[in-house]
């Protein structure tokens, strides 16, 4: 098998998880000012191609762990729509039960073992899991997914020393948007590459197009096999930008917090434009189907809003249920 | 019944409960076999933590568990007490039952934020979906300068989370037993012994058994005066009580064994009898163990009250290392006698 080579099905699938992310998070940003949806959402648009292109190299029984910024995350691993959806609306159906909000997402039975909004924070949980398949001799893997600000944290470093050292099946996805909320990478930093930090801990560690869908997908295909067949773990680290503030559904440079040129100039290198262009040139779509594959997942999307604006509210009796086991 | 005994030397057990046949352990060997028989009996149980597999395996808590049961199921970790909580937490949500090892209570505020905003929240966050069976062991250590970062009883910070459960057995039987039972719960549970109570002796069965949570023991039965008391401070109860004894004051022990959930029945219970309530406690009193206790009888217990509560906790300082100050930071059976005779008015 050619490592470069991405097959027609998988390009279609590429585009069709990212245009999943982007229309969802879309969908978000023009009912949120209705202030029905009560909960802070953390907006991926603009990085939808790391989430398409890690999910798509794993299976469905392989762990993901994930950040406030997770929704790109759970969808692209195949994530219950509904119940992601009735979460964001704090219903009982949610995947929560409306106990968790936009930042706790869970589905466990695709490996979507929870998120944390604190940074950092579920770093060593993936590795952890990874630590349990390992010693179940289970044939699964795990992977982190976080931003750069996560890298500033203890547990990072703490993290990769861990799971280089016991070689475990942990692939780390550092999504390198250069802003922690509003500071920006180099006045956190004074190396710009997360990705050699890997190296310092004895685990290889990469930088590449994070708005390359195919080059994520190609990246991640090397970890994932790496950590597949008992080599241990692998440092991702992919270059990209977000779109829209920290928290909520504006675009900050609106509040000063960066550049506008900025913001356009990655606009401009949109993931998915870039992507169908592609698609396009080499006939795997044409306009029609690329409508229709859009034109599905509204529908989906859809559907999946009505059931969730039906569904009820937890009652106060749910407040004290699941503190415990 | 020869589990709730409180015996103060290895003398007192032989002379006593060994006589009768049953078998005697040490708080350190108790706890030991548990980790034995955990390890047997579920292949999903792990051991981890700095110097659990090294000569001293964790003042032989741990000795050779990994000669038995492999490197892979056993062993030490780098000194990164944040990060490898994480590791457990997320090992425990992948099915293992890990059981992390701290030879100090003071070392967990580094784990501060993966036990407050992880272990304890992941279940509720959830929904319910995801637990965290994850046992966290740790020492508190006392004397011989110890000093302001290696004797700290800090198990008020974690009864104040809700999501984690918190015990704090007293003898070997209740080490064993809930170190089993925090094993199979499937809630993070904070493990506090005390340093001290390793060499005690008392009656622990061979087979593997359970105490349940929020059961608390009557350890001493009386009926002048409630004095509940925990850990370390048991055993300065008993001693505090056989001098009563002797003044004519018939003192009740009560030992919660589990801080959280808390045996609120069986405190309330012997109030009801006594009226009259010390609360003999190994931390610092502010916002501690003993106020919560005091608050249960001023809540719920008031109408038994014939006198004020008494706390007998540690002073509201850091550890101090020398000798003398150390003297003046521990409470004793002296305190705990005083206590009591204040609440009697005498």
């Amino acid at each position: 098998m050619n490592m470069l080579r991405v097959d027609k099905k998988t390009k279609i699938e590429l585009l069709r998880l990212m245009a999943q992310s982007r229309l969802f998070e879309e969908k978000i940003v023009s009912v949120y000012g209705r202030q029905d949806m009560k909960t802070p959402v953390h907006l991926y648009i603009g990085q939808e191609a790391v989430a398409a292109g890690v999910c798509a190299q794993l299976r469905r029984e392989d762990y993901i762990f994930s950040t406030h910024r997770n929704h790109g995350h759970y969808l692209s691993k195949g994530a219950d729509m509904p119940g992601l959806v009735a979460e964001l609306y704090g219903r009982q159906t949610g995947c929560s039960k409306g106990k968790g909000g936009s930042m706790h997402f869970v589905d466990v039975s695709c490996g979507c073992m929870g998120t944390s909004s604190i940074v950092g924070g579920a770093i060593p949980l993936a590795v952890g899991a990874a630590l349990a398949a390992k010693v179940k001799k289970e044939d699964r893997i795990s992977v982190a997914f976080f931003g750069d600000g996560a890298a500033d944290e203890g547990v990072f470093q703490e993290s990769l020393n861990f799971a280089a050292l016991h070689k475990l099946p942990v692939v780390f996805v550092c999504e390198n948007n250069y802003y922690a909320t509003n500071s920006h990478q180099s006045a956190r930093h004074a190396r710009e590459t997360i990705a050699k930090r890997g190296q310092a801990f004895g685990l290889p560690g990469s930088r590449h197009d994070g708005n390359n869908v195919e080059a994520v997908y190609i990246a991640a295909r090397k970890a994932v096999n790496r950590a597949r067949r008992g080599l241990g773990p692998s440092l991702l680290e992919f270059t990209t930008y977000r779109w829209k503030g920290h928290v909520g559904p504006d675009c900050d440079h609106e509040k000063g917090c960066r550049p506008k040129p900025e913001l356009e100039s990655w606009q401009r290198h949109c993931p998915i434009e870039a992507y169908k262009k592609i698609l396009l040139k080499e006939q795997i779509l044409d306009q029609a189907g690329i409508a229709a594959l859009n034109d599905k997942i509204s529908e989906t999307i859809e559907s999946a809003w009505k059931k969730a604006l039906a569904a009820p509210y937890p009652g106060p009796e749910e407040l004290y249920k699941d503190v415990y086991r | 019944m020869p589990w709730t005994k409180v015996l103060i030397d290895k003398s007192e057990f032989e002379n006593t409960l060994g006589k009768q046949g049953l078998r005697g352990l040490s708080y350190r060997q108790a706890l030991l076999e548990a980790h034995e028989q955990l390890l047997e009996g579920d292949k999903s149980v792990i051991v981890l933590g700095e110097g659990v597999d090294d000569p001293g395996g964790v003042f032989g808590s741990t000795l050779h568990l990994h000669k038995k049961f492999g490197r892979e199921r056993v062993y030490d970790t780098p000194i990164a007490e944040n990060g490898l909580t994480g590791v457990a937490i997320g090992a425990a949500i992948a099915g293992l039952r890990p059981i992390f090892v701290h030879m100090r209570t003071d070392f967990l505020p580094m784990c501060m934020d993966q036990l407050a905003n992880h272990a304890a929240k992941w279940n509720y966050m959830t929904g319910g979906q995801v637990n965290v069976p994850l046992v966290v062991r740790s020492l508190i250590g006392r004397g011989w300068g110890s000093a302001a970062q290696h004797a700290q009883a800090l198990y008020p910070l974690f009864t104040h989370i809700p999501g984690l459960k918190v015990v704090a057995p007293a003898t070997p039987y209740d080490a064993k037993g809930l170190l089993i039972s925090a094993v199979k719960d499937g809630n993070p549970v904070m493990f506090f012994e005390h340093r001290w109570l390793y060499e005690f002796v008392g009656y622990a069965p061979q087979e593997m058994y359970e105490v349940p949570f929020g059961q608390g023991a009557v350890r001493r039965a009386g009926k002048d005066v409630t004095i509940v008391a925990v850990s370390l401070m048991v055993y300065e109860a008993v001693k505090a009580a056989r001098q009563l004894e002797k003044e004519g004051i018939d003192a009740e022990i009560i030992d919660p064994r589990t801080l959280k959930p808390l045996d609120e029945k069986i405190i309330l219970q012997s109030l009801a009898k006594t009226g009259r309530l010390v609360i003999a406690d190994n931390a610092a009193p502010f916002n501690g163990f003993a106020a919560e206790v005091a608050a249960v009888a001023a809540e719920k217990g008031f109408g038994f009250l014939k006198a004020p509560v008494k706390r007998v906790c540690l002073p509201d300082t850091p550890v101090p290392a020398s000798p003398t100050l150390e003297q003046a930071y521990y409470p004793g059976a002296e305190r705990i006698a005083a206590a009591v005779r204040e609440t009697l008015g005498k």
